[in-house]
């Protein structure tokens, strides 16, 4: 067993589930979208780009890409609630919450294909 | 390809996941931590300015405690976050720092930098590989002509000295093996500008590889190579190496001309050495017994080339006669005068110093002269740090390896027309021909250093004269050495050779005329060449070297000068 390995696949798929679990309820309902789950899922989506620097695999690149793309996603989605909830004179509306969470869903697409690189890798190093 | 980017994002890995978990961890406290707003209610900070707050805190900028003055608890998670994010903010930039102070990664970084100053050249340049003293030689020489060079040395040391040389134009340099292709390749091997490779550093098996390397990679590119040994030599030669230079041979072969042909030797020498041997000495008698002190490589190469003149040659060395191969040997090093004596250094007209050892070369010359004050003496010089020393000290020749070297290089790169010229003179011509050419050289340049360049009669080289020879116009040879300040005066040069296809006319008559295609070699000032190109290059000023009027040559003054003639 590969310590490092163990911490990289724990992160990378934490940031899924962690999205996962954010996206799930109705889009445009903001009672089922907790902004804690967001905010975790941000900061672990943040660590997983910082581990997957420095691999100078094409594989490597890859995931360094879906990671770069997740994100971005996920900081856009900060920005609109900032400015939803501070801003906006209507507050948060349902109009806001269904962007907010179908960015998050995009988000979620990115780690999903981060997620499917790392069994790709796993399956192709066979040891 | 991005070595020193990817290096950087490594070895930040570790500083930066620090960062992003005390920053988000410092932001959490500050949500989850009820503080009061100024009507006592309770508050609970929103992501947004808890964010806000850590950010303008952590940078230790210090708005002050917002949106509402904060509750003792906050105060406490506020102390606790402001060191911990000083602290990772430390630790950021300090293994920044420590990765940019790191001598791999600076390695890395000019390494980087020098490819990429090789690859933006867009003028002709040579690679020099191995800044000694050839190298420097060579260097600064073409830096004069306006020439760039590439460098390439393996001594850190060395790569200094080129910086501190203070070169009328910078050099991409590089501290690397340029026995590695791949460092020859960053060098600007394959690189369309590149004209030619010197391999000039001092270890044989290196600057076989450089010419190895590069004639597989760029069959047609001029190679030029040192050696100092003859299984070099012939391996060099047998995949094409234009130049192969071993300044033993070469000196030997020098040497030997001014036992031979004096005359001869001296304009040899005048073409390619920059500091020429007075005209006088000529006069001194070469022939009758030479003593040599030291048979090594120069040795040899010297024995070899005297052998069939009427010279008497007495060996004189340390090693015994048969591990030599020569039947006559005094045994000996020469420095001490029983030796010298036993050699017949009373009678001898010269004598050779040339031991590896500075010391020993100095000592059998001082002792020989003071045998026989009127003893022709040659001494050899080792180390290039004794300049100093065998400058000052009277000897007739001094061979410096690395000198001789740089000088036969200039002569190839100057124009490989001097080579030829050189050829021809000592195949074709005798003594008292050279004598001629001699008297005549002196007294266009006197003392100062005779330089020698070539014009192709061609777009490139002499637009101007193109130009004019579409015109119709006949041109002679003269025009060149017409000052184009005054022609009534000439410049300070003179033709040595014309080549017109495959004839070859050496000392070409002022009144030849020229045609499209000649390749006219002339020796003089360099003062001189800088006129030269003036009148080739620019027309107008060909127009009034041709015929002395110097009217400006645009629409109007010619349309003025057609309606002047009709009336």
């Amino acid at each position: 067993m590969n310590k490092e390995k163990v911490i990289f696949a724990f992160f990378i798929v934490l940031a899924m589930t962690l999205n996962f679990g954010f996206f799930l309820g109705e889009i445009d309902n903001a009672d089922h979208h907790n902004v804690y789950e967001f905010y975790a899922a941000l900061v672990v989506s943040m660590i997983c780009t910082v581990l997957k620097f420095g691999d100078r695999t094409h594989l490597g690149a890859l995931m360094l890409a879906t990671s770069l793309v997740a994100d971005l996603q996920l900081v856009v989605v900060a920005i609109i609630w900032g400015y939803a909830e501070q801003i906006s004179t209507t507050g948060m509306d349902a109009h806001m919450m269904a962007s907010v969470v179908s960015l998050a869903g995009g988000a979620l697409l990115a780690n999903v294909i981060s997620v499917i690189l790392l069994v790709v890798e796993t399956v192709l190093v066979r040891r | 390809m991005n070595n020193v980017f990817y290096i950087l994002m490594r070895r930040l890995r570790m500083p930066l996941i620090t960062l992003i978990v005390v920053y988000s961890v410092s932001v959490l406290g500050f949500v989850l931590i009820p503080g009061m707003d100024d009507q006592g209610q309770v508050y609970r900070m929103d992501f947004f300015h808890a964010f806000y707050f850590v950010s303008f805190m952590g940078s230790t900028i210090g708005f002050g405690e917002i949106p509402y003055a904060f509750t003792s608890g906050q105060r406490m998670w506020a102390m606790l976050t402001i060191y911990s994010t000083v602290i990772a903010w430390l630790y950021g930039i300090g293994s920044m720092l420590s990765i940019f102070q790191d001598p791999a990664f600076s390695r890395l970084l000019r390494r980087r930098r020098f490819a990429a100053q090789v690859a933006a050249l867009n003028q002709p340049f040579y690679l020099v590989c191995g800044y000694g003293v050839t190298g420097g030689i060579v260097v600064r020489k073409l830096a004069q002509r306006d020439i760039r060079c590439v460098v390439v040395d393996i001594e850190e040391a060395q790569i200094d000295a080129l910086q501190m040389d203070n070169l009328p134009m910078p050099m991409p340099c590089l501290a690397a093996d340029a026995s590695l292709p791949d460092v020859l390749d960053d060098a600007g091997l394959q690189h369309e500008k590149c004209i030619g490779i010197l391999a000039l550093t001092n270890r044989d098996n290196v600057n076989l590889a450089i010419a190895i390397a590069s004639k597989l990679l760029m069959p047609k590119r001029m190679v030029i190579c040192r050696t100092e040994s003859d299984v070099t030599t012939a391996n060099l030669d047998s995949f094409g190496t234009d130049l192969v230079v071993d300044p033993f041979q070469t000196y030997a072969e020098y040497l030997a001309l001014s036992v031979q042909a004096p005359y001869t030797h001296l304009v040899y020498d005048w073409l390619l050495n920059p500091s020429h041997r007075p005209l006088s000495s000529a006069y001194q008698r070469t022939r009758g017994r030479w003593i040599i002190c030291g048979y090594g490589r120069f040795g040899r190469a010297l024995c070899s080339r005297l052998i069939h003149d009427e010279v008497e040659l007495i060996v004189v060395d340390d090693d015994p006669p048969e591990h030599n191969g020569l039947s006559e040997q005094i045994h000996g090093i020469g420095t001490e005068a029983c030796t010298l004596r036993a050699a017949g250094v009373e009678d001898a007209v010269g004598i050779v110093a040339g031991t590896g050892n500075d010391a020993d070369n100095l000592s059998i010359m001082m002792t020989a002269r003071e045998l026989n004050p009127r003893l022709l003496t040659v001494v050899r010089q080792n180390v290039h740090a004794n300049r100093l020393v065998f400058q000052n000290s009277r000897s007739d020749f001094i061979m410096e390896p690395g000198r001789i070297i740089a000088n036969r290089i200039m002569a190839q790169i100057k124009t490989p027309l001097l080579p030829v010229f050189l050829t021809l003179m000592l195949e074709r011509y005798d003594d008292v021909w050279a004598h001629t050419l001699l008297n005549r050289m002196s007294s266009v340049v006197g003392n100062q250093e005779l330089d020698s360049w070539a014009y192709t009669l061609d777009e490139e080289q002499t637009p101007a004269l193109m130009l004019a020879l579409a015109e119709g116009k006949p041109l002679k040879l003269s025009l060149f050495l017409k000052d184009p300040r005054d022609r009534q005066q000439s410049l300070k040069a003179f033709p040595l050779l014309l080549r017109r296809g495959e004839t070859l006319m050496p000392l070409p008559g002022e009144l030849t005329l020229l045609e499209q295609g000649d390749e006219i070699l002339f020796c003089g000032l360099s003062r001189a060449a800088g006129r030269m190109d003036w009148t080739v290059s620019n027309y107008n000023v060909l127009h009034y070297v041709l015929t002395g009027s110097d009217d400006s040559n645009n629409l109007l003054a010619r349309w003025l000068h057609r309606r002047e003639n009709r009336g």
